[in-house]
């Protein structure tokens, strides 16, 4: 075995979305880092469909973006369609989502990794993990050479294990045209790791040159791209459109008639797949009284004609999807360029994690992404981030970064991974998160920024303009209040053209602003004459859109935003309330047997993770406070020398 | 605090002579405590593996030697019991004396005697029972008439848990759907429109506040009713209270003051407690303890849930009488007059002092009895539940709340509900809906200590084929 000469901080096992930012943030924040992946073409690439971001998932991108993360910034270059989604809804609720040039998107993430001057990029397959006192200090890979690190970040994907199934075909793959990781995941049974199998599965690419689009509805992307970082200042690139289709009875009886040809009915496949992503077989068994679904193709790029089915996810034979991809409108003739298949993987069940993602077992042992049960690129690349950032603060022998349920979408990502685990591919949604009035993505910037420029993540000027935001923000508010409108008749005639009542008294510009009828913008042309103390300086007119959109919200949410703080405070209480290191679950009396084992098994760090552990009943936490205040009475009167 | 590691003791029957009383340990030194203290007839102690079975033998003091009483010993092991704890029951010989004998022996040997509820607090937190089942067993206990005891009984088997998991359901599924078009919108999913999400909400909202309008009668049951007797003195309130307690608990002479404080007793009428209370004649008076007694009767008017308001028929209306009549007009108490005495005199009629009566807060004719004779007793009872119940005194046969905190709960429940009506009225965005949702589920899941944030998700995709 030949020991690599160069000593390395971080090693990031993967380059997918979680890989290519854990690398990143390790390497910026200071460590000698080394990414190492099967082939060095397939950096960050899409395996699944062409599009980042959606509702909650472009929540998580915003995120990823304020902490001085990559995805945003790459999705913005390489995008070529944006959409912002929920626009009817509140703020809280909307989101963006871009369909991305898919080659593209892959050589911008892996030209930024090569510009990176601590990062290493090499091709090669990982087989075992080194561990030397219940720490890890490298890894080797398959062709006999390890290398040494002071920490090591799996991001393994849908590698451990691959199995591919199309009909009741099926072979070993870490994803179509690539080898999967066999022994890996063997390695981290034997280091004591639970292991769970998943699934997931893939819609058909086909050839546009044989779609007739001129049968389809069109979808074209928003007529002013809004883009995901905080940093871009525009899109400029063409935007392109997708299209819409949908299935039909006839469809829907070839399935049912070919049912017994599906891995997924016959058997063959034992791993979970994701409720919310189920493969067009399943639409159809599950819900039969429906006619017909919805089939979007997206292109994969501007130079190519491969475009995804979005909808008809399949790991049905070929011969099937190509019949029952023909009976619907305007793929008559299609050409099948890819199939669909479903993939079966391993996974390391993600309670044997901190909420560090540094695993219980062995320090400096992280995972991020698909091998902890997540799915969606988004999710992975959330992990890989967090994962980068803690290996680097860990080695420096800084406190860690943790985001909490009430901070970050992240935060509640993390929070459901280690504490409650997953049974499917766990994606985001917006319902998941209880403070989903304060996890807006228009404020992304306001929550994380800052946590994001003091780790070295956040560029100098990056923070900077958030700093500006933020007293803008705080000005401006100011002045509405400061700002009151005298009830004249001209005043009242400006009233009435915005559409709302007019006055009869004094009221300040921030009351008025409180009417969901008025927005920010109509309160410019009162500046002058109509009120009894104009602030000074004036409000500004234009170029600060982000500020007004801000106070905007902040106005007219008040209510909401301030309730939800209440309850904010209340689960900080229960999240301060730690759990000391080291004790002995089993040994509580009073605890029932199954509750003992849930606890010992995730370890909960707070009587507030503990309350969320399914299976952990109000009561048992009421012992677990009893027995907490008891102890520490106890070390309060006797030291703790125990 | 609780001590969870301790093992607490208590005689479990109620206190008094019965043919059997029961002395319950629970907790992790039962079993070794027993062994001290019990043994079989061929003199052979516990051997422990016996759970759930009758046990045969005495319990006798080790130390001298000495048998106390003749008994059945039964082990429940944990988790197989009430409390989910190591738990053996002593069933001995009624009567305070081998009772109060056999508990000193349990302390004597490691327990501690327990607070009042204590098994039932444990069984809570062992998670034996959940909150409402907790109460109501702390209820059962309390019971003070058979009507309250049903509806203890109704509550631990769920009847409330039914009803309150009907609502979260409901709104579980209002909730999903709103939740599913929030987090899915490009998803081909038909809606029901808002109105009918509106309708959906109206009738849980009138649900939630039927439960909370069951609290009136709930608190009846649990806690009875307090019916004071008043009246100028010697009208012969205590005379009533006797006869309706048929047994003489207060003094009962013809000089006026001699019930100098107030007495309250229970009594049970169809399965109802009633506690009478029986004032001090209420007059102007220079005795101080007299005074006292006078202050405390008017503030059991107060506190009265009804008052009977007695006459001395053989009298007439004196002017204490008018004052009185006067203060509890002004009180807006409800109120039975009755016309005592009236074997010696029936000089008292409504058409004598009927202006006197205009507009009072009570029900029908007066009523005419003789307390010491037991004339028209039986009417006075009837008159009394159907004063309380507003016509009938039957057990309500839906679920009914009897405690302030689920009352307290419902309504914060049902403020946040209405919230949610108006926001789907006024065309507010749905995220905002679902957060009065989301908050009233959180108050009607403190009832019962349920979370719901799982279920959301699984309702959306039971329901809806997601999957773009």
């Amino acid at each position: 075995m030949y020991t690599y000469p160069k000593e390395y901080d971080v090693i990031v096992v993967g380059a997918g979305h979680a890989g290519c930012e854990a690398a990143l943030a390790s390497s910026r924040m200071g460590c000698e880092t080394l990414i190492i992946t099967m082939n060095l073409d397939s950096i960050a690439l899409m395996s699944c469909n062409p599009a980042i971001g959606g509702i909650a998932k472009g929540h998580l991108v915003r995120e990823i973006d304020a902490l001085g993360g990559e995805m945003a910034k790459c999705i913005d270059k390489t995008g070529i369609q944006f959409r912002v989604l929920n626009t009817s809804k509140g703020p809280a609720v909307q989101a963006c989502r871009a369909q991305a040039d898919k080659q593209l998107y892959r050589l911008a993430m892996k030209s930024t990794l090569e510009r990176e001057k601590r990062l290493d990029i090499k091709q090669g397959i990982v087989d075992k993990i080194l561990i030397e006192n219940g720490r890890v200090v490298g890894i080797s890979i398959n062709t006999g050479i390890s290398y040494r690190s002071k920490a090591v970040i799996l991001t393994t994907g849908t590698f451990l294990k691959g199995l591919i199934h199309i009909g009741l075909v099926n072979f070993p793959a870490g994803r179509a045209g690539e080898f999967p990781a066999e022994r890996l995941s063997d390695d981290l049974r034997d280091l004591g790791f639970m292991i769970g199998r998943l699934k997931t599965g893939t819609p058909p690419r086909l050839d546009a040159k044989t779609i007739n689009f001129s049968k389809l509805t069109e979808q074209k992307g928003d007529y002013e791209p809004k883009p995901f970082s905080y940093s871009t200042e525009r899109i400029i690139q063409k935007q392109i459109s997708c299209y819409l289709t949908y299935t039909n009875e006839e469809t829907h009886k070839i399935i049912r008639e070919n049912l017994d040809r599906s891995p997924l009915y016959c058997g063959v496949i034992k791993g979970i797949g994701p409720r919310y992503c189920p493969s067009i077989e399943d639409k159809v068994k599950r819900f039969p009284d429906k006619d017909r679904h919805q089939v979007f193709l997206e292109p994969e790029g501007y130079e190519t004609k491969e475009y995804y089915a979005n909808g008809v996810s399949t790991s049905l034979p070929i011969d099937v999807q190509i019949k029952f991809l023909r009976t619907i409108e305007g793929l008559e003739n299609v050409e099948i360029m890819r199939p669909g298949y479903a993939i079966e993987y391993d996974f390391v069940l993600p309670t044997q994690l901190m909420p560090t993602l540094e695993t219980k077992l062995i320090k400096n042992l992280y995972h991020a992404g698909q091998i902890n049960g997540t799915s969606g690129y988004e999710e992975a690349a959330a992990q890989g981030l967090m994962a980068g950032i803690n290996a680097s603060l860990s080695i420096k022998g800084m406190e860690p970064v943790i985001l909490d349920r009430s901070e970050a979408y992240i935060g509640v990502m993390i929070d459901d991974l280690v504490t409650k685990g997953t049974e499917e591919p766990y994606r985001m949604f917006t319902s998941r998160a209880e403070y989903r009035l304060l996890l807006r993505q228009d404020n992304a910037d306001l929550r994380l920024r800052e946590k994001g420029y003091k780790i070295g993540l956040v560029k100098e000027e990056e923070f900077h303009r958030l700093i500006k935001k933020r007293e803008g923000i705080k000005d401006t508010i100011e002045k509405l209040k400061r700002g009151i409108l005298k009830s004249t008749e001209v005043v009242n005639k400006k009233l009435k053209a915005i559409g709302t009542h007019i006055i009869n008294e004094p009221v300040s510009l921030i009351e008025l602003l409180r009417r969901p009828e008025v927005k920010y913008k109509d309160l410019i042309q009162f500046m002058n004459g109509d009120l009894n103390n104009p602030p000074s300086p004036p409000l500004e007119k234009g170029g600060f859109s982000e500020i007004a959109e801000q106070v905007e919200i902040q106005v007219k949410y008040e209510g909401y935003i301030q309730r939800e703080l209440a309850c904010v405070e209340r689960f900080k209480r229960l999240e301060e309330k730690r759990i000391p290191h080291g004790l002995d679950f089993k040994s509580i009396p009073g605890l029932s047997t199954e509750v003992k084992e849930k606890l010992s098994k995730v370890k909960p760090l707070s009587l507030g993770q503990a309350s969320r552990i399914s299976g952990v009943t109000p009561s048992a936490i009421s012992i677990l406070m009893i027995y907490l205040e008891q102890f520490k009475k106890t070390i309060i009167k006797y030291g703790n020398n125990s | 605090m609780v001590k969870l590691s301790d093992t607490i003791s208590a005689i479990s029957t109620p206190p008094g002579e019965g043919g059997i009383g029961i002395v319950r340990m629970s907790g992790p030194a039962s079993l070794s405590i027993a062994k001290k203290i019990f043994t079989t007839p061929k003199g052979e102690g516990l051997n422990g593996t016996e759970s759930h079975k009758v046990i045969y033998g005495f319990i006798s003091d080790m130390e001298t030697g000495k048998k106390i009483d003749e008994v059945l010993l039964t082990i429940m092991y944990a988790p197989r019991s009430f409390t989910r704890e190591d738990t053996v029951e002593i069933s001995c010989h009624g009567g305070s004396i081998p009772l109060q004998r056999i508990l000193s022996l349990t302390l004597k040997n490691g327990a501690r005697i327990a607070e009042p509820g204590e098994f039932t607090k444990r069984a809570f937190l062992n998670g034996r029972i959940n909150l409402i089942q907790a109460e109501a067993v702390i209820d059962i206990i309390k019971s003070g008439s058979d009507l309250a005891l049903e509806s203890a009984m109704m509550q631990l088997q769920g009847g409330l848990s039914k009803k309150i998991a009907l609502i979260r359901d409901i709104l579980i599924n209002v909730l999903s759907e709103i939740e599913a078009s929030i987090d899915f919108p490009e998803e081909d999913i038909e809606f029901r429109d808002q109105q009918e999400l509106g309708k959906k909400l109206e009738a849980t909202l009138n649900d939630i506040e039927q439960l909370i309008d069951t609290y009136r009668y709930g608190k009846i049951y649990r806690e009875g009713v307090s019916v004071v007797i008043a009246g100028s003195p010697n009208v012969g309130k205590s005379s009533l209270m006797n006869a309706l307690l048929n047994e003489e608990r207060s003094i009962v002479t013809s000089i006026p003051g001699t019930t100098r404080d107030i007495i309250e007793e229970e009594i049970n009428i169809n399965g109802l407690m009633i506690r009478i209370v029986d004032t001090a004649g209420i007059r102007e008076s220079e005795g101080f303890i007299e005074q006292e007694g006078i202050r405390r009767a008017r503030s059991a008017i107060e506190r009265a849930g009804l008052v009977i308001f007695l006459l001395d028929g053989s009298e007439g209306l004196d002017e204490i009488d008018v004052d009185l009549i006067k203060d509890i007009k002004r009180k807006n108490k409800p109120v039975i007059v009755a016309v005592n005495k009236i074997d010696i005199g029936d000089k008292i009629s409504p058409h004598n002092s009927s202006p006197l009566w205009e507009g009072y807060h009570g029900e029908g004719e007066f009523l005419r009895i003789s307390a010491l004779r037991g004339v028209g007793l039986d009417e006075l009872k009837n008159r009394v539940l159907k004063m309380i119940f507003q016509g009938s005194c039957k057990i309500p046969e839906s679920p009914f709340i009897t405690r302030e905190r689920h009352k307290e709960l419902l309504l914060k429940a049902g403020d946040f509900l209405r919230r949610a009506i108006q926001s789907i009225h006024d065309n507010i965005s749905l995220e905002f809906i679902a957060s009065e949702i989301r908050f009233t589920l959180e108050s009607i899941g403190e009832i019962t200590g349920e979370t719901y944030s799982d279920d959301v998700l699984d309702r959306i995709f039971q329901e809806f084929c997601i999957g773009k």
